[in-house]
């Protein structure tokens, strides 16, 4: 299996079930059931795929590894290239766990056009995981950008009543930025003569052009993460994307602004990320504090889910603008952590969604009486979400909460404030929902969670808790990788530091 | 006096398609109206001789530049790029017309007549190396197309977009014709050769030269239909039967762009400073009012004719760029866009409701749930026009783009892109027409075999383009290079 190009493999295999599903014939029912079965197929050996490329993964360095290489156009030195290190190693891995989640979520929810929500579902894996694997700008742009086709198709045809806005206004938004990124990609292509990702991450740009790359890079990342003020995109396509769709969403589309931020803005552009951290550091405060008090009045599941999104990305981004250690790993440990937890929560409502079908907070409460086993899978990943030790989410706030106090106080004093927040509107969310006495005839009559639901909540509840109590598994491929970054950052920035003083 | 053969043979492709059409047209009083559709074969049967000849080396001495008929026709690469993509245009649209053509009872031999004319007009453009040869080509291809666009002689609506063409289009003529005239008074020559040289040193240019060369961009900024010249557009667009417009939308489009490429870079490439101004100015003014009007149209046809103005914008800015690099672009983009047009009015020619071809944007509501595959193709072909990788129209923009950063075009480049994101909202206003909304009735079936053809060729270049994008991007390259270096 040495010689094996692993990584094209994981990307394209759900390509293969999508033609296997396009090629289904029959009545309709047989040839939805055959989808969805083809769907859960394909994305489960494609995680088998992802393990065993995690497996294989040496934590002892810091190249990047199972590197493949194959002429595209070299004439202008673009090639397909792929290679992952320790930060796009979970993501793949993570991609790859939703996958399957997210077919087993729909299995009956969704009930027309089966045939086309899944081969939606796995062109969209395919785009997600070679988006993390690419090591080519131009290969990374194709796959960064083609995300918002089957999303859009995934908000608008399988989503609520407003579905055609949020469609619209996901894409669009998504669209300014990214077009802006790509001029910038242009603009790197010809200083550095390649679209090599590894050498643009070795070439020294110059401080003055650095600038304006970073905000053309950010204006991208930003409204993917998504960072105060560009974040608006975000509630509406939550609340009308069907569950799978908000799970996706939010587990990983969210994360590639954040992947953005640490492979390219980070390394690419040392300088101009010193100067730009101040305004990183506001959005980001701003983000969490903000977000986190309109979170506290909402009405409605999807929307405070959303916000609660909005304010962990923001200590996400935080993290990784400190260029400490303890910052970048938080950073990392929480962008997978809130993918795993964020991703759940989705779920959760979707549970009681598809029973009751309607995400109003004040239309359910004591649910705890009928579904049991349902609030317990919500408490963990509420709790995990709040960020109480032994499960993900402390590992990840906390640690970038450190590496925020090691470097500015301030920072860190608010993005704290912002967590009580958290826990407040959360644990708000559960006692309205979950707590006290039902009085509502159809909450009573509603049933709890059914085995393909508990499988779907399983892996995640384990996961959730072996990021907490043993996060070493999932820091230790990442510390070589990110212990290199910050080093060619501060010499970089050293390095930018003696130009100007001469 | 002698003519030695080689200078024929230098436009063999021309010279083929001229006796062609004029074959056809005696066969076609000869047989009437009942020939019409062996006719168009046969007239398809000659657009491929053609290519092949365009193609083969046997009418010109390799790949390098061959000056013919006392100067005023030129064969290069260049050319047989250029070439080739209104041979593809031409003889895409014109299968696509047949079917329709009988349904609406306009099926005469003329049609496939005057679109081989005015497509060796346009070869002759592509060609031409004279002011003289420039205009006169020019002619031929706008006279066949005026008859054209009127083709539907019963319909109210089609001959009124031939008339307005055609006065329009004169009005154009003559400006490009007054600009040539000046050019020649304050020149001396009407030879593209001795201008180039006589521009190369550069130094002073007087101002009725500066005007004259304005006027010849008017002229052909009409003939491309880019802003403030476009206003015939929608019109003719929106009047004239649909395979016209399909017709009208690629391939006059690509030998107007491609004779306004070689008149710039070529006898006034020199002067490059002095008339990148307005090629910049043209080109956002294009792009914008393409974006921003589309938004609210209604007719399908008017909106590929915005879309149509838009698409020009972006291609002008690799004109601005004036380099190898942005005539490169400019080849890559009309090369993908001939087969997004393509592909796209193939669809909208499947429009039919109850016997009747509808036009309206409304009538595609649903088109996912009563035509699958159809919604599949429009899907692609929108999402190819509003650049969003993977498909095709991704890297036309992206030639383009490479080429204005090149360039230090850096107000031009972002002004393109954000006005590309304006544009993906009409684009993406059909999508969603087709899979968000409820169905508003299916088309008419069959629709048609000849269509269907076009339809799954277009659909699988513009989707499988970045698989080899190498075959038609190192082609481009090559003879855009040796457009500067011959």
């Amino acid at each position: 299996m040495d010689n094996w190009p692993l990584l094209s493999l994981v990307t394209f295999l759900p390509i293969a079930g999508v033609f296997a599903i396009m090629i289904l014939r029959g009545n309709a029912e047989d040839v939805a059931r055959n989808a969805r079965w083809i769907a859960l197929w394909t994305s489960l050996i494609d995680l088998v795929l992802s393990l065993i490329i995690w497996a294989r993964f040496d934590p002892t360095t810091s190249d990047f590894q199972f590197v493949e290489q194959a002429e595209w156009l070299p004439q202008f030195h673009i090639a397909y290239q792929m290679g992952i290190d320790g930060i796009s190693l979970f993501f793949v891995v993570l991609s790859a766990f939703l996958t399957p989640i997210c077919v087993v979520a729909s299995w009956t929810s969704i009930k027309v056009r089966v045939k086309e929500y899944m081969i939606a579902f796995l062109v969209l894996e395919t785009l997600m995981i070679g988006m993390f694997c690419a090591l080519d700008f131009f290969v990374f742009y194709m796959f960064f950008e083609g995300v918002l086709i089957p999303m859009f198709l995934i908000i608008g045809v399988w989503g609520g009543p407003r579905r055609v806005y949020a469609a619209f206004k996901f894409f669009l938004y998504t669209l300014l930025g990214s077009v802006l990124m790509l001029l910038a990609i242009i603009t790197v292509y010809f200083q550095v003569g390649s679209t090599d990702i590894v050498e643009a991450l070795n070439f020294n740009f110059d401080p003055g052009l650095q600038k304006w790359l970073w905000l053309a890079f950010f204006a991208s990342f930003a409204v993917k993460v998504p960072m105060w003020p560009v974040h608006t995109w975000l509630p509406d396509a939550h609340v009308e994307a069907p569950t799978a769709g908000s799970v996706i969403l939010a587990g990983v589309l969210l994360k590639m602004g954040g992947y953005g931020f640490i492979r390219f803005s980070l390394p690419m552009f040392p300088d101009a990320s010193a100067y730009f951290t101040p305004l990183v550091y506001t959005l980001s405060v701003v983000a969490v504090i903000y977000t986190s008090l309109v979170a506290l009045a909402q009405e409605d599941m999807k929307k405070l889910i959303a916000y609660s999104s909005v304010a962990h990305m923001g200590i996400v981004t935080m993290g990784i603008f400190t260029v400490t250690s303890e910052g970048l790993q938080g950073a990392m440990i929480q962008m997978l952590s809130h993918g795993v937890v964020s991703a759940a929560l989705f779920l959760c409502v979707g549970v009681v969604y598809d029973r009751l079908h309607t995400r109003e907070i004040a239309r359910y409460g004591g649910v705890v009486n009928n579904m049991p086993k349902y609030a317990f899978c919500f408490m963990v990943f509420m709790l995990a979400s709040v960020g109480l030790p032994g499960t993900s989410g402390f590992i990840g706030e906390f640690l970038a909460l450190l590496g925020a106090f090691r470097v500015n106080t301030w920072v860190a004093f608010f993005a704290t404030t912002g967590m009580i927040l958290g826990a407040a509107y959360m644990l708000y969310l559960y006692r309205r929902v979950v707590f006290g006495v039902i009085t509502k005839d159809d909450v009573r009559a509603m049933l709890d969670l059914n085995w393909r639901e508990i499988v779907v909540f399983v892996p995640m509840i384990a996961v959730v808790l072996w990021m907490g109590i043993y996060p070493d598994t999932f820091l230790r491929p990442l510390q070589p990788t990110i212990g290199n970054l910050i080093e060619s950052v501060q010499s970089a920035r050293d390095t930018g530091h003696r130009f100007a003083a001469r | 006096m002698h003519l030695a053969l080689p200078d024929f043979m230098a436009a063999l492709p021309e010279i083929f398609l001229a006796a062609a059409s004029l074959a056809l047209l005696i066969l076609g009083a000869f047989q009437g109206d009942k020939a019409a559709r062996e006719i168009a074969w046969l007239a398809v049967a000659a657009l491929v001789v053609a290519f092949a000849l365009v193609a083969s080396p046997l009418h010109s001495h390799g790949p390098e530049r061959q000056v013919a008929l006392y100067g005023l026709f030129v064969v290069d690469g260049f050319g047989a790029f250029s070439k080739m993509l209104v041979l593809i245009g031409s003889a895409l649209t014109l299968i696509m017309a047949m079917r329709f053509n009988e349904r609406e009872g306009i099926a005469r031999p003329e049609y496939a007549v005057l679109v081989l004319l005015a497509t060796t007009g346009m070869m002759m453009m592509i060609a031409a190396n004279d002011l003289i040869s420039l205009y006169v080509s020019l002619e031929l291809q706008s006279l066949a197309l005026y008859v054209v666009a009127a083709f539907h002689r019963d319909d109210r609506r089609s001959t009124e977009a031939g008339l307005k063409y055609f006065v329009l289009g004169a009005l154009a003529s003559g400006m490009l014709l007054y600009g040539a005239s000046m050019v020649y008074g304050f020149a001396g020559t009407t030879s593209f050769d001795t201008l180039a040289h006589q521009f190369a040193q550069g130094g002073t240019v007087s101002i009725g030269l500066i005007i004259g060369i304005v006027l010849i961009a008017v002229g052909l900024a009409f003939k491309v239909s880019a802003v403030p010249f476009h206003m015939w557009t929608p019109d003719v667009y929106e009047g004239a039967p649909t395979p016209v417009t399909a017709f009208f939308s690629v391939a006059p489009k690509v030998a107007a762009l491609a004779l306004f490429v070689r008149v710039m870079v070529g006898p006034f490439g020199g002067l490059v400073a002095e008339w990148r101004q307005v090629i910049w100015f043209i080109s956002v003014a294009s792009m914008l009012l393409g974006a921003f009007a589309a938004i609210n149209q209604s007719n399908i046809k008017r909106l590929m004719a915005y879309s149509s103005i838009a698409n020009v914008g972006y291609a002008l800015i690799g004109l601005a760029a004036g380099s190898a690099a942005g005539v490169r672009g400019i080849l890559v983009y009309l090369a993908i866009y001939v087969f997004m047009n393509a592909g796209a009015f193939a669809v909208i020619l499947c429009m039919r409701r109850d016997g009747k071809q509808v036009e309206g944007i409304n009538d595609l509501a649903g088109l996912s749930r009563t035509h699958p595959a159809l919604a599949l193709a429009l899907g692609i072909f929108m999402f190819s026009l509003a650049g969003i990788p993977p498909m095709a129209g991704f890297f036309a923009k992206l030639y383009v783009f490479l080429a204005a950063i090149d360039t230090h075009l850096y107000v031009l480049a972002v002004i393109g892109v954000l006005s590309s994101v304006v544009g993906a909202y009409y684009y993406l206003r059909i999508v969603k027409l087709m899979y968000f909304d409820e169905p508003a009735g299916a088309f008419d079936r069959p629709i048609g075999r000849e269509i269907q053809a076009v339809l799954v060729i277009s659909a699988l270049v513009v989707f499988f383009f970045f698989a080899w994008p190498g075959l038609l991007v190192d082609g481009a390259n090559a003879v855009a290079a040796a457009l500067f270096t011959g």
